[in-house]
């Protein structure tokens, strides 16, 4: 096996999907922002909100293109760089990525092109029930696709078939509504709504800044600070399910997101911040907060939570169970359906444990000749680099609680001080723009990289998923992804700019003209 | 769950590969019309008004139809995990440019028309043809390799191993079959095309595609014909030496492949599958005369036949192999031995039976609503034609 062709290709993966995520986030939350817009111009019939809708729209148009285009690339890669993964799970993890396809991606695709173009040939009404079908059809997309990413991460519903050596889907019903995925789904589009809420509150902070739209930009204000605020709360809500989840079925990385080196006493300490060292697995200068990871993993006062070196154990001894299912199944592939029946038994019994098994693949051809050096480094393989995942998560949640400040602030001053903002909010508003993209990636980060060893936990090891391809074809393809990238992300970030400086251009004279007549309709009143 | 037993592993086998045809047909009628009017672009419009005509043409659908190229690789995925896990990644750096075009092509459309600059929007002009002549070209090449049969082998764990070096591998593609393939699906994706704009134009534009799509379709005419003498005399077809059971385990290495004959020998066996090729060739004569001298709607309308039936006769010809190994015969992929299991395979079928419809309705319906050409007045106005 060819560590080279491994380590690029979670290259790859790994550029290609933080790259996916850069645009999905702001399409999730904005196709909605927009049509919540759209909602209330058909409702009140007030030009404003049709210049409003128009004008976060191009953005949106802007944003969109880049995730459809970068979409592609995701859709196809597995089979170009991991081939073994496409064969191994493709029965269980191709399924709900096709039914994305069928109830999300088409609809997205087919009512985006006629939400630019339908402007005059759609009643209101019509057109408005357009914008949500695209902004439906944009979450559905992220729902499937976190249905096949929380199998990743829990394998439910799914056994291995020796014949066919391959994962097969046993129950569509559990891979549909694992609990790792729903959690999963709405804690990921819910980060994409507070990653638009905070893009347009900042965008439209700087416009009053520079006292230019001021109609357009506090009613953006309003509208992404209540949408923003639920937003937040619910981020970090269902982020606290999903690590409720990972305290059931990923030991392992809620470990290495605490730095758990031991198990401790119940309820466990968080450590708030700390300096994880692997080497000599402790944590220098850690500052512990008692009982809260204990909540947090476990939802209790006594049950334990395993450290690393504990789990550590762990999987040594699922590696040698491993060891025992996969000779049986070497018998297996040889007499097929004639295979002994004691052999098929004991193949039974330990199958759970073959994907540990599995990670000798890395070191030898036949894991059966491992010696006990190398499967305590197959255990030891199962540890993830603690740092990155503890430093991220840590990152993440404190960006999340930021947003709630920010969103509640924003909230309260526009609904109950009659929308005044001192200069340093707005400012601060422009400022922290980039952050929920930084969260974003941040979570990508804790969520995968904390998988690895795995490409599916337990199950199938990273090093084996990949193609037999060569070094120079990953380096080709990096090349080529990373220049188109890097070309394409500069003018998409050059043309957001530029339009974000001209401002609202469509229905501005019929704004002022209503606005004209609508004073002069309050005028006797006064 | 026993409820997937009501429809039998063998039949689901068959139905799958049927929708992986829909899709692919899908793919090419629609998204196909976008890929020729991209390849056509610099050669029927001039200026930058004309250009943008063109462009809007296809600007609200593009999106949606791309949609089927997804889908198709979706549908291979979680049907045919084998055929996708071997071919995309033997197809490596072939696949890789098909993928550079469909990245290029979204941001093109919605780029080009954001800056007044000539030489941003010739620019992207390029994009635009390139994106449409390549991967029309590619996907050809490799129709035309899958009927030569392509160099891989599965190892007894069902790793696939594609031989050559990363230039071998993508060079390895070109053969001269399969070049010819490549410039049959070129011109007819050129052809259906110029049958859109047709359509969707009027003046000088539309009468530029009607020449250069009556010229494509003597090139597929002569290219169709001529692949067919190729693959009857000179290229080896494929057929089981040991039939795996229909309703078997999905192991390609449990069934025995050899070289056998010819491949059209398929017509020997089910004669009613020459009505493919013939609706290919019918609908290919009657675009070409459409486009000269016919209506409005007929030269869309015939291509949509031809596309139709070039494709079917691909599938119908190497029924029931996906994906054939030339030096590894015994690894070939076929539908028997290379499909999901057959509870995925249900599931999947439930899915597609409940949007495919609604996907094909809703699909109708906003072709109807942008119904009619468009015209150089219309581009003004950026209600109804936002690139």
């Amino acid at each position: 096996m060819d560590i080279g062709v491994v380590e690029l290709s979670r290259l790859q993966f790994a550029m290609t999907a933080l790259y996916h995520f850069l645009f999905v986030p702001l399409t999730l939350g904005l196709s909605i922002l927009v049509a919540i817009m759209e909602t209330v111009y058909v409702m009140t019939d007030r030009p404003i909100w049709r210049q409003m809708t128009k004008f976060w729209g191009t953005l949106f148009g802007i944003n969109f293109a880049m995730g459809v285009a970068t979409g592609v690339v995701m859709e196809f890669q597995f089979g170009m760089n991991w081939s073994y993964y496409s064969h191994y799970v493709g029965d269980v993890f191709g399924a709900p990525l096709a039914i994305e396809g069928l109830m999300a991606f088409f609809l997205e695709a087919t009512f985006v092109g006629l939400w630019f173009f339908g402007w005059d040939r759609l009643s209101k009404v019509g057109h408005l029930v357009v914008a949500w079908l695209v902004a439906f059809g944009s979450n559905f997309s992220a729902l499937w696709i976190l249905i096949a990413n929380g199998w990743m991460q829990n394998p439910v519903g799914a056994e291995f078939n020796p014949l066919t050596m391959r994962m097969e889907m046993t129950s569509f019903f559990e891979v549909m509504f694992n609990t790792v995925a729903q959690a999963k789904f709405v804690h990921t589009v819910s980060a994409g709504y507070v990653t638009a809420s905070v893009f347009v509150l900042g965008v439209s902070a700087w416009f009053l800044l520079k006292g230019r739209h001021v109609g357009l930009a506090r009613r953006s204000i309003a509208v992404a600070s209540s949408f923003g605020l639920a937003a937040a709360l619910s981020v970090v809500v269902l982020g606290d399910e999903s690590g409720y989840d990972a305290g059931l079925n990923q030991k392992m990385k809620l470990a290495a997101i605490e730095a758990m080196w031991e198990t401790e006493p119940a309820p466990a300490p968080f450590t708030l911040v700390g300096i994880p060292d692997q080497q000599a697995r402790e944590t220098k200068w850690a500052l512990h907060v008692p009982y809260v990871m204990g909540l947090i993993g476990t939802r209790s006062l006594t049950e334990e939570i395993p450290g690393i070196n504990q789990l550590e154990e762990e999987a040594e001894r699922r590696v040698r169970s491993g060891l025992i299912a996969y000779d049986a199944l070497m018998t297996i592939q040889q007499d097929r359906e004639a295979t002994d029946r004691a052999v098929m038994q004991s193949f039974e019994d330990h199958s759970d444990d073959l994907g540990y098994a599995l990670l000798l693949r890395r070191y030898l051809d036949d894991p059966r000749e491992a010696t006990d050096a190398q499967i305590a480094q197959a255990a030891e393989d199962t540890i993830p680099h603690v740092w990155p995942i503890f430093w991220a998560f840590r990152i993440m949640v404190g960006l999340g609680f930021l947003f709630i400040a920010t969103m509640g602030y924003f909230f309260v001053q526009s609904s109950f001080r009659g929308g005044r903002y001192p200069v340093w909010a707005l400012r601060f508003a422009v400022l922290i723009i980039p952050a929920p993209w930084i969260a974003a990636e941040l979570g990508w980060i804790v969520a995968e990289y904390g998988r690895q060893p795995w490409t599916v936990d337990g199950i199938l090891p990273t090093a084996l998923s990949v193609s037999a391809l060569s070094v120079t074809e990953l380096l080709l393809t990096i090349a080529g992804f990373a220049t188109f990238y890097t070309v394409l992300f500069l003018i998409e970030v050059k043309l957001l700019l530029k339009y974000i400086r001209k401002g609202p251009t469509e229905d501005v004279q019929l704004t002022e003209d209503w606005n004209t007549a609508h004073r002069a309709r309050l005028a006797p009143a006064e | 769950m026993i409820l997937y037993e009501l429809v039998s592993f063998e039949h689901l086998r068959l139905i799958w590969w049927l929708l992986l045809g829909v899709l692919l047909i899908g793919f090419a009628l629609t998204d196909g019309f976008d890929m020729g009017t991209g390849a056509l672009l610099p050669f029927v419009a001039k200026t930058d008004t004309e250009r943008r005509v063109v462009i809007n043409t296809v600007g609200p659908v593009w999106e949606g139809n791309q949609v089927w190229f997804i889908l198709g690789g979706g549908a291979i995925f979680a049907a045919f995990p084998p055929l996708y896990a071997v071919s995309f990644s033997g197809f490596y750096l072939a696949l890789f440019l098909i993928l550079s075009a469909f990245i290029v092509r979204p941001v093109a459309f919605k780029y080009r028309s954001k800056r007044e600059d000539p030489t941003w929007r010739a620019r992207w002009d390029w994009a635009l043809f390139f994106g449409g002549a390549v991967p029309a070209l590619l996907f050809g090449v490799a129709v035309g390799n899958v009927l030569l049969g392509v160099p891989f082998h599965l190892t007894p764990d069902l790793h696939s191993v594609y031989e050559g070096g990363a230039f071998g591998k993508l060079f390895g593609l070109l053969r001269p079959f399969a070049l010819l393939c490549g410039i049959v699906s070129l011109a007819m994706l050129v052809m259906h095309g110029a049958g859109w704009i047709v359509l969707k134009t009027e003046g000088a534009i539309a009468a530029r595609a009607r020449r250069f799509g009556s010229i494509a379709s003597k090139v597929v005419l002569a290219g169709y014909a001529l692949a067919g003498l190729w693959l009857a005399f000179f290229i080896d077809g494929y057929a089981f030496v040991a039939e795996p059971p229909h309703d078997g385990p999905s192991n390609p290495l449990a069934s025995a492949v050899a070289h056998s004959g010819s491949w059209l020998a398929a017509y020997g066996d089910r004669p009613w599958i020459v009505i493919a090729p013939v609706m290919g060739f019918l609908g290919t004569v009657m675009a070409g005369r459409a486009l000269r001298s016919g209506g409005e709607l007929s030269p869309l309308g015939w291509s949509k036949m031809a596309v139709f039936g070039m494709i079917s006769s691909v599938g119908l010809t190497i029924y029931p192999f996906l994906l054939p190994s030339n030096t590894n015969p015994d690894s070939s992929l076929t539908i028997w031995d290379a499909s999901s299991s057959h509870q995925t395979l249900f599931v999947m079928l439930v899915a597609t039976a409940i949007f495919m419809p609604l996907i094909l309705i809703y699909t109708a319906w906003v072709y109807r609503v942008l119904w009619g050409k468009v015209t150089e007045d219309d581009v003004s106005n950026p209600d109804t034609h936002s690139y």
